[in-house]
């Protein structure tokens, strides 16, 4: 066994428990390549039968390629697809223009929130790693949320021994996180070793490609010549740059995701 | 690819473990521009010099107050492989965050202030790591400049500290003398202490060597789950230890089925194998379909795993109300879950001092406890010191795991079974004086020597001479003659391969209450089938069952045999030898001195005995 089987087969058995355990699951998909690798494992894990929806938050402001994109993967693969938006948030004008943690407040976790209340989940799955940025490097594979999706980082439980939580307050839920101990180069090497199709933003075109994917207001494509997925590798490899650094929202301050994530943020 | 090795850092607050690994990460230039940009800001609004631990305290909490609150990973590479740093804070208040850490390592670093020398969490963390199994342990003696890179300060803490991981069976890999704070020692040799001979962190670590993958030990297999999304019926789980194939014979505890794998389940093409091994996540299909179920164990017949509803553990509770007897808990234990109690507190322990605790009623927030569990239903286990994975379990109170412990053994009185009985309405009485209690008392493990061999092979000779040498060494010690037994306890039974069996049972639960007063026992059984053996140190238990096969050849025996009493009709015995290894006694000639040869038992088993 390899590295990226160990990866694998830990992130196998995550989904297996969530399944397991939550009546009412489903899993996040931004599109994103860690949400995509998600969807592989997801069908690795269940033998090509998914057994849960899909959720796509849409904050109206993504970039096109990417909506166009969902529709004619979910298509094709027959997904199970649910697309929420915040439209109360939308129709009232919010816009990154208001102030962009504002925005990614309403639009993502209030959005998230009210998709987690209508169909009662008790279970998503999402495609965070510790590797992103500081405060999800803090999180448990299991973590839960209060009814208003609110995170209390200061008094996570205990977590060892591949042992989850599993046991929760009614009306609560559960943030799964199967590829928390994946890193970004190790999702790259394993797109690449399982052939996993992939939305092209990710690869070079005229010297530019995104890194990460988000709103197109708040997110810029990094310089870069890589066009295909040993190039981009390598140039991680060598990269000082932070994955999230072409995300805005990230930067408006010191803090930002904590607060974010705290108040529900994937 | 490289292989990875994941290392804790752990130590008491403020002995500098965020400052160490962010130097670890800053050094090794492992750190993106954004972070570093991002902590010099903090640290500037914050009127400090750059601050290494902002890098790892990502929490505004963290960072206001100057403590780690939770557990990160990061990752690192050296040369020779990449490693998962793990912080784990220091501060007793997060212990089961510390614990949540640390239990993913195999390897730590120890962190020692040589200022303030060894404090109450340097050792606690001692004690944790050890229950957790982490043994490849280097400590590290940081802030080595505020004490003008002192050896002999260093030399102090190295022979204090080593005292009492001593007493923990922790033998450190290294001391190394840091400071984190100016790069000293951390990736290259400091020539403030060219008096140290070793190495620096960066290349200690990559002396430390992998754990052994556990490939080669029986196969555990604990069902995760089953699964009927279409024509095929597919148990799922992760292989804990081993492994299995297709066509393997195996054994489905603890309903005792048996059944053939049939076939291992993929969905992408690449991952078609007839084969697979420990810390894989597969699904089979098996060729009978009982009714499976989460929690059972697959494991391989000849290596079946243990089962019953009582076992000792050492635990650590995190709770924030104690454990206590008589309340009903949730325990985790592999995929299994079930309702238990804890039986018995046998000793609570201070682990900063070792010392016992003396209230046995309660094990508070922060403590160490060794306890007996009792399930409500009958699971499957190993012990820990076998099969880490499924030799170790977590107690949920109150929605939250709150205790995690490991399996030392099966109870000594009670055993490795389901109890059943006969007559309703029975269940083992809760008593007021332990085996402990006894074994403490007398100063001596309750053991049951098992002398099995053909009858006239010489093992009564034996036994008696063995009886009284260990008698006169001062031990306590009662012979229990097989013989005997057919004149009274057994004498309903006749010598077929049926009542055999039975007197082999009857031998080893009359054995088990001697060695559970403490006795030395000895016994002699001619138990000439493997299973009855097998079942003898079930019901014994494994810690307290010394065989000894007394082996002399069938000419001898005849020699010697003269009573005749031979547990069939035509006088020809087979017997059945054990798989594994049994310390076996060669009697060479029919006339041989039975005083010499109770000596080399003593000898053999000195250890196990415990004499000086």
């Amino acid at each position: 066994m390899d590295y990226l089987d160990q990866l694998e087969a830990q992130s196998i058995y995550i989904f297996r428990e969530a399944y397991r355990h939550f009546g009412k699951l489903g899993m996040l998909w931004s599109i994103g390549k860690d949400s995509t690798v998600l969807m592989w494992l997801a069908q690795k894990a269940f033998f090509g039968h998914c057994p849960f929806p899909m959720i796509h938050v849409d904050t109206n402001y993504k970039i096109p390629k990417m909506i166009e994109y969902r529709d004619k993967t979910a298509k094709e693969y027959g997904l199970n697809l649910i697309v929420h938006k915040n439209q109360e948030a939308l129709d009232e004008g919010m816009c990154p223009g208001k102030g962009r943690l504002e925005c990614c407040k309403a639009l993502k976790t209030e959005a998230l929130t009210q998709v987690t209340k209508k169909y009662e989940f008790e279970g998503l799955i999402l495609g965070i790693r510790r590797d992103e940025e500081g405060s999800r490097s803090k999180e448990r594979v299991f973590s839960e949320r209060n009814a208003d999706s609110e995170w209390d980082y200061t008094d996570q439980p205990p977590e060892l021994w591949n042992q989850f939580k599993t046991d929760f307050k009614k009306g609560n839920h559960i943030r799964v996180h199967p590829i928390l101990h994946w890193t970004e180069i190790d999702v790259w090497q394993y797109i690449k070793r399982e052939n996993i199709p992939l939305i092209d933003l990710y690869f070079s075109k005229s010297g530019k490609r995104y890194r990460s994917l988000g709103c197109a207001p708040c997110t810029t494509p990094i310089e870069s010549n890589a066009t295909t997925i040993d190039e981009i590798v390598e140039e991680l490899k060598n990269t000082k740059q932070a994955e999230r650094a072409g995300r805005a929202q990230d930067r408006e301050n010191a803090h930002a995701m904590q607060q974010l994530r705290k108040a529900g943020y994937m | 690819m490289k292989n990875t090795l994941n290392i804790v850092v752990v130590g008491h607050v403020d002995h500098g473990k965020s400052t160490l690994i962010g130097r670890l990460l800053y050094d090794t230039n492992s750190l993106p521009e954004g972070a570093i940009e991002r902590v010099k800001n903090i640290s500037k609004e914050k009127g400090k010099s750059f601050e290494y631990a902002y890098l790892l305290d990502a929490f505004e909490e963290e960072q206001k107050q100057g403590i780690t609150i939770d557990t990160t990973q990061l990752k690192f590479s050296t040369k020779k492989r990449n490693y998962i740093i793990i912080d784990a804070p220091g501060h007793k208040e997060f212990l089961k965050n510390m614990i949540s850490g640390a239990a993913s390592a195999e390897a730590a670093l120890l962190l020692v202030d040589a200022n303030e020398g060894i404090q109450e969490q340097s050792k606690r963390h001692g004690y944790i790591l050890s229950l957790l199994g982490i043994t490849k342990i280097c400590v590290i003696v940081n802030k080595m400049d505020l004490i003008d890179y002192s050896e002999e300060k260093f030399n102090q803490i190295q022979q204090d500290f080593n005292e009492f991981l001593g007493n923990l069976n922790i033998y450190p890999l290294k001391y190394i003398p840091v400071s984190a704070f100016n790069g000293e020692n951390i990736t290259r040799e400091s020539d403030k202490m060219t008096w140290y001979r070793g190495e620096p962190i960066l290349k200690a670590i990559d002396l430390i060597e992998n754990d052994k993958k556990l490939i080669d030990k029986p196969l555990r297999f604990p069902v995760q789950d089953v699964y009927k999304f279409d024509e095929r019926r597919i148990i799922v789980g992760k292989i804990e230890s081993g492994s299995i194939k297709a066509g393997d014979e195996i054994l489905i505890s603890p309903t005792d089925k048996t059944t053939r794998v049939k076939t291992l389940e993929h969905w992408a093409e690449r991952d078609k194998t007839d084969i697979a091994r420990v810390d894989m996540s597969v699904g089979i299909t098996v060729e009978d379909e009982f009714f499976n179920k989460r929690g059972e164990f697959i494991s391989h017949k000849e290596n079946s795993p243990l089962k019953g509803n009582f076992f000792n553990a050492n635990l650590f509770w995190m709770g924030k109300n104690d454990l206590v007897k008589d309340k009903k808990y949730k325990i985790k234990l592999a995929t299994q879950q079930t309702e238990c109690e804890v039986f018995s507190i046998n000793r609570v322990i201070d682990a900063s001092t070792l010392k016992s605790a003396g209230d046995t009623n309660t094990v508070k927030r922060n403590d160490v406890a060794e306890i007996t569990i009792k399930t409500k239903l009958p699971v499957c286990f190993d012990e820990f010191k076998n099969f880490k994975n499924t030799g170790r379990f977590v107690i949920i109170d109150d929605l939250n795991v709150c205790g995690g412990g490991i399996i030392t053994g099966i109870d000594d009185s009670l055993k490795n079974r389901e109890l059943t009985s006969k007559s309703i309405n029975i269940s083992p009485r809760k008593r007021l004086v332990s085996r402990i209690d006894r074994e403490e008392r007398y100063r001596q493990k309750g053991k049951v020597i098992w002398l099995t061999g053909l009858p006239g092979c010489g093992k009564n000779e034996i036994a008696v001479k063995l009886e009284k040498k260990l008698f006169d060494l001062g031990k306590n010690v009662y012979y229990l003659d097989s013989a005997n037994i057919r004149f009274g306890l057994s004498s309903d039974l006749t010598f077929t391969e049926d009542d055999a069996h039975e007197q082999t049972r009857r031998i080893a639960e009359a054995a088990n209450l001697f060695a559970d007063s403490s006795m030395v026992t000895v016994v002699t059984s001619v138990s000439r089938f493997r299973s009855d053996r097998e079942y003898a140190q079930q019901i014994i238990g494994k810690n307290s069952y010394v065989e000894i096969f007394v082996d002399a050849s069938r000419e001898i025996c005849k020699k010697r045999n003269k009573k005749g009493l031979y547990e069939d009709s035509d006088n020809i015995l087979n017997y059945e030898y054990s798989e594994e290894p049994v310390i076996t006694l060669y009697i060479e000639d029919a006339d041989f001195n039975a005083d010499k040869k109770a000596e080399s038992i003593i000898k053999l088993i000195e250890g196990q005995l415990e004499l000086q």
